[in-house]
């Protein structure tokens, strides 16, 4: 044994040792890794299968078709229209900006959709589509298909996009539909859905849980970028529900072709309260709000002093002038200040303290009953029937006829109107002057009322019940109350009283010497009772008056607007109708043969029968949720 | 010269026939269990598909087991006479990579042999092994003892980690460090001197985190609190840990895993292919890979224990330490056990550079058990 090979067996030794030392180490290391893995995979195995599903599955919501708004007949109003959309998802692309400026190329975008599109990428989550543009054409969108790869991020779908038949004719009925706002978001998921639509005015706004229906759901599995992979499970949405209008769109139109730039005429069911149609001009075009208002647009609305996005039959306020009458005689009836038959003598004029309030039969009507000033349209009779019974009385008489409350009507914004009240001008800081009660009582003065609600003063004048104008007939197949005339309470006036107020009326358009006899129907349509109404809108002066002034001399936003009541036929009560022509200087000579043309044209078209008047109960829709293109 | 020739007349079986019939087969099997288990995990990878992962994944073992078992025969002096012509060409190949090499993920690591990208760094660590092991060879116990003679193959360590330290790979860099450091140990450098390096990195260590890359920086920090960045630099740690968990006791069975199919699992091909392979085949899957790569391991420190010459221990301690790194690092890594360095799992994950050079390295390692009682002369005759 030599010393080299002692002095290997010592190296080999050593290198024995700690090569055993190495390999322990390195085995115990890979035995760290074994429990590290028994670590993740059992015990924490749970917890981590549920991020792992929470990363695959992603649920989508599925846009419910908004439900239609039809009119009585079925004819819908409202409806559905397929849109083709192209969609960004900013999860897809790795440069929104560089896909944009592609995509401008294919179709221009303006800077301003530009910024709009951003904005939302900003706000939204960065897997939710945001739209680039609507209402593509097949054109646009095959150039867009047909680029796909060069334009990350960017996909179309079709979606529905609503559109209303009748354009401006109903605008102000049906309302129209925005994209949701930020306060809009009440928590319902849908709202999240790109290119959805919330009901911004009228039955749109007022029906929008309804028509809107409920989100569906499809659960998915995606990939790390998002893309969809497979369906999993799928839950249909309730589809938004039909809303059955009691207007007829053929009426109104037909109305609206009949009158000017600032009337107004309701029609109305007298014996429960439904609008057949309810005409103003002008009005706008709903469907622009679909795509956005252009800001030139929305500038020429506001600007424009007609204000035709406002709907003047329920918005509009104005004095009822002689229309108001019955009210005060029902008033004094009440309140026994007045018997029909006392005679009151009209010289043309009554004083009152140094006052005098003229008559506008400036020779006078002499010695005048109750029927007879209702006839002629007495001034000075009812200035003493208002002396008697006193101004709170008569608002209250005027408010059991749905004047200067806010009414059950389903147009969001409409103006409730005024009466006014001792009370109310007290709270103004101004007293109340006997003065003042004797000019309400011909329905001049404070009074702001609307024509709708003087279309529902005449409704409960000719029923003696307390009907609510109303729009709606059923929501998804399901009459909705008020649709039977038993449903409104009795006003609890007697009847005796109601029937001299209505024979007032009638003599007012049938007998020699009413205001309104050129408003006469053709006698097989039976006859029609009504009340004129003139009111100033511009106060005549003595001085005026004693110089012989004409009213047709006036500029003609000075003149007097025009309005007439009216129900027909006199036996057994259907239609009502107020009609309020702005500056239309005469209630007989503007407002009443309108008022005619209407009920003739009503009687045509609707035919009513014993039973009421007919309607169509619309067939079921339709079109199903399109499905999600993986 | 004349007495190298004597002795290796005096070997036991010197002919080709011989010599294969001397090559373990048993641990050529184990490998090729090992690439399977690759390929099964690409088959998955590439979505059920031996395109684009698997296919080439055979291939490339097919000629690597040829280039495997060539080396296997080349006799292990010559190996040993040539180790620093090795690893100059290592070094050589460092520099070239420095100055023409393509530029990854921010660091110059690849360069272009024709059709295959090559990582330098990874052959250089098995060249600095077999130059380390030459150099140990035949030392005594004094000569090891003594610093001066520690000098030069401390270099020899240094010079290539801070190269690619440069690239900058951070990982390569230390794992080179440690593969040194484990030749170093096993040769019987004295303890108290590993200690004091120790000491030394302990205070050097804060003053080189200063010069880190970012990224580097971010990988460290993340790595200690990964749900602090989980859409930036701690997404692939905390999909890998999902991955891993969601696998659970039995696996989702084979095509069926979740975070990999649908791309949540980052670079699943490559430095996450562990972690496809747990998720799908469970813990129980998991666990039958790793007890694989481990008899790897233990069949290079067989080889160095039945190993005759020091040579030959060394170099089969070294070899299998370098792959023991491999596996640890990267396993560590996908289970968030250690920060994510871009270490491959080679032979199991995509990519050529690894698996080749891993490959040449049990070539070695099977020459250094073919010629295990080969009597080797000291490259620096005491005589």
């Amino acid at each position: 044994m030599s010393r080299k090979q002692r002095e290997e067996e010592r190296v080999r030794g050593i290198f024995g040792r700690r090569a055993l030392l190495l390999g322990a180490g390195q085995m115990g290391l890979l035995g760290f890794l074994a429990h590290r893995l028994h670590t993740l995979q059992v015990d924490e195995g749970e917890r981590y299968a549920t991020l792992a599903e929470e990363n695959r599955l992603s649920a989508r919501l599925l846009a419910p078709p908004r439900g239609r708004v039809l009119d009585r007949e079925g004819r819908v109003i409202a409806g559905n229209q397929l849109n083709w959309r192209a969609l960004l998802v900013a999860e897809q692309t790795s440069d929104v900006g560089a896909t944009l400026e592609t995509l401008t190329k294919i179709i221009p975008l303006t800077d301003a959709e530009r910024a709009r599109i951003e904005r939302e990428v900003r706000r939204r989550r960065r897997f939710v589509p945001v739209v680039v543009r609507e209402f593509l054409s097949w054109e646009e969108m095959a150039r867009i298909e047909l680029n796909a790869p060069d334009l990350p991020g960017i996909s179309v779908d079709v979606g529905t996009t609503r559109i209303y038949a009748e354009g401006e004719h109903l605008a102000h009925i049906v309302g129209y539909v925005a994209p949701p706002a930020e306060r809009d978001m009440d928590g319902d998921p849908l709202l999240e859905l790109p290119g959805i639509r919330v009901g911004r005015a009228g039955i749109e706004r007022h029906h929008d849980l309804a028509l809107r229906g409920r989100a569906g759901a499809v659960q998915l599995e995606v990939n790390a970028v998002g893309r969809v992979i497979r369906e999993l499970d799928r839950r249909e949405g309730v589809q938004g529900q039909d809303v059955q209008l009691s207007v007829d769109a053929e009426l109104q139109k037909s109305i609206r072709g009949k009158i000017e730039e600032g009337t107004s005429v309701v029609l109305m069911d007298a014996r429960n309260g439904e609008l057949l149609a309810m005409a103003t001009q002008p009005s706008f075009d709903p469907n622009v709000f679909n795509s956005g208002v252009s800001a030139a647009q929305w500038r020429e609305w506001t600007a424009n002093r007609a204000t035709p996005l406002i709907n003047k039959a329920t918005n509009g306020l104005y004095a009822p002038g002689s229309t108001f009458k019955m009210v005060v005689a029902l008033a004094g009836l009440e309140a026994r200040v007045v018997t029909p038959g006392e005679r009151v003598t009209c010289p043309g004029y009554m004083d009152l303290g140094d006052s005098r309030f003229h008559c506008w039969h400036r020779p006078g009507h002499g010695g005048v009953d109750m029927r007879t000033a209702l006839k002629v349209s007495c001034d000075v009779y009812f200035y003493e029937v208002a002396k008697r019974v006193g101004m709170d009385r008569i608002a209250a008489m005027a408010r059991r006829f749905g004047l200067g409350v806010p009414l059950e009507i389903e147009l969001p914004g409409t103006r409730p109107g005024l009466v006014p009240t001792r009370e109310w001008r007290q709270a103004q800081g101004r007293p109340w002057a006997l003065g003042d009660t004797v000019v309400h009582g011909i329905g001049q003065g404070f009074y702001q009322l609307t024509p709708l609600s003087l279309a529902t003063m005449t409704a409960r004048l000719a029923t003696g019940r307390a009907v609510q104008p109303h729009l709606t007939r059923s929501i998804g197949g399901r009459p909705v109350r008020g649709v039977r005339a038993e449903d409104w309470p009795s006003l609890g006036i007697p009847e005796r009283d109601l029937r001299l107020v209505r024979e007032a009326m009638w003599a007012v358009v049938n007998e020699q010497g009413g205001t309104a006899r050129i408003a006469r129907l053709p006698p097989e349509l039976g006859a029609m009772a009504g009340k004129t109404g003139t009111t100033q809108v511009r106060r005549v002066s003595r001085e005026q008056r004693e110089r012989g002034f004409r009213v047709d001399q006036m500029p003609r936003e000075w003149r007097p607007h025009a309005l007439f009541v009216a129900f027909a036929p006199m036996e057994n009560p259907i239609f009502a109708v107020s009609v309020v022509v702005e500056h239309g200087t005469s209630g007989s000579a503007a407002a009443a043969p309108l008022a005619k043309d209407v009920l003739v044209e009503a009687f045509q078209r609707l035919r009513p029968g014993p039973g009421g008047l007919p309607a169509r109960v619309a067939e079921a829709p339709r079109s199903a949720i399109p499905p999600v293109r993986p | 010269m004349k007495f190298e020739r004597r002795l290796l007349l005096r070997e036991r079986g010197s002919g080709v026939f011989e010599k294969l019939w001397q090559i373990p087969w048993v641990f050529v099997l184990l490998l090729c269990a090992v690439a399977g288990v690759g390929y099964v995990a690409l088959y998955s990878a590439g979505g059920g598909s031996p395109d684009p992962y698997a296919g080439r994944h055979a291939i490339r073992f097919g000629f690597g087991l040829v280039m495997m078992l060539s080396i296997a025969l080349v006799d292990i002096r010559l190996i040993a006479r040539f180790a620093w012509v090795g690893y100059a060409m290592g070094v050589g190949l460092l520099v070239l990579v420095a100055l023409h090499g393509q530029v990854g993920k921010g660091a110059q690591r690849w360069i272009d042999i024709g059709p295959v990208q090559l990582q330098p760094s990874e052959l250089m660590k098995i060249m600095l092994v077999v130059a380390l092991a030459s150099w140990f060879h035949k030392a005594s116990w004094e000569r090891i003892g003594n610093p001066l003679f520690l000098i030069p193959p401390i270099i020899a360590v240094l010079v290539p980690a801070a190269m690619i330290f440069k690239q900058p790979n951070l990982g390569t860099s230390l794992i080179t460090l440690m593969i040194g450091g484990a030749v170093f140990f096993a040769a019987g450098v004295r303890l108290w001197k590993f200690a004091l390096v120790v000491g030394a990195v302990a205070i050097v260590a804060p003053i080189v985190y200063e010069n880190l890359h970012d990224y580097q920086r971010a990988r460290i920090t993340t790595f200690l609190d990964p749900e602090s960045d989980p859409l930036g630099a701690g997404y692939n740690i905390i999909q890998s840990k999902i991955a891993l968990g969601s696998g659970g006791f039995w696996g989702k069975g084979f095509l069926q895993g979740t975070q990999g199919h649908l791309n949540f699992l980052p670079e699943k091909q490559t430095d996450f292919i562990f972690t496809m392979l747990a998720e799908e085949f469970g813990l129980v899957g998991g666990l039958s890979v790793l007890g694989l790569l481990a008899c790897v391991i233990a069949f290079g420190f067989l080889v160095a224990l039945r190993s005759r010459h020091q040579f030959g221990r060394l170099l089969a301690v070294g070899l299998a330490t370098n792959y023991f790194l491999y596996v640890f690092v990267n396993i560590a890594m996908v289970t968030g056990s250690i920060p994510v360095g871009g270490v491959p799992l080679p032979l199991i994950s995509h990519g050529g550079s690894a698996m080749i050079t891993v490959m040449i390295g049990f070539g070695l390692l099977m020459s250094a058990h073919v010629h295990r009682d080969a009597e080797m002369g000291a490259e620096r005759d005491e005589t």
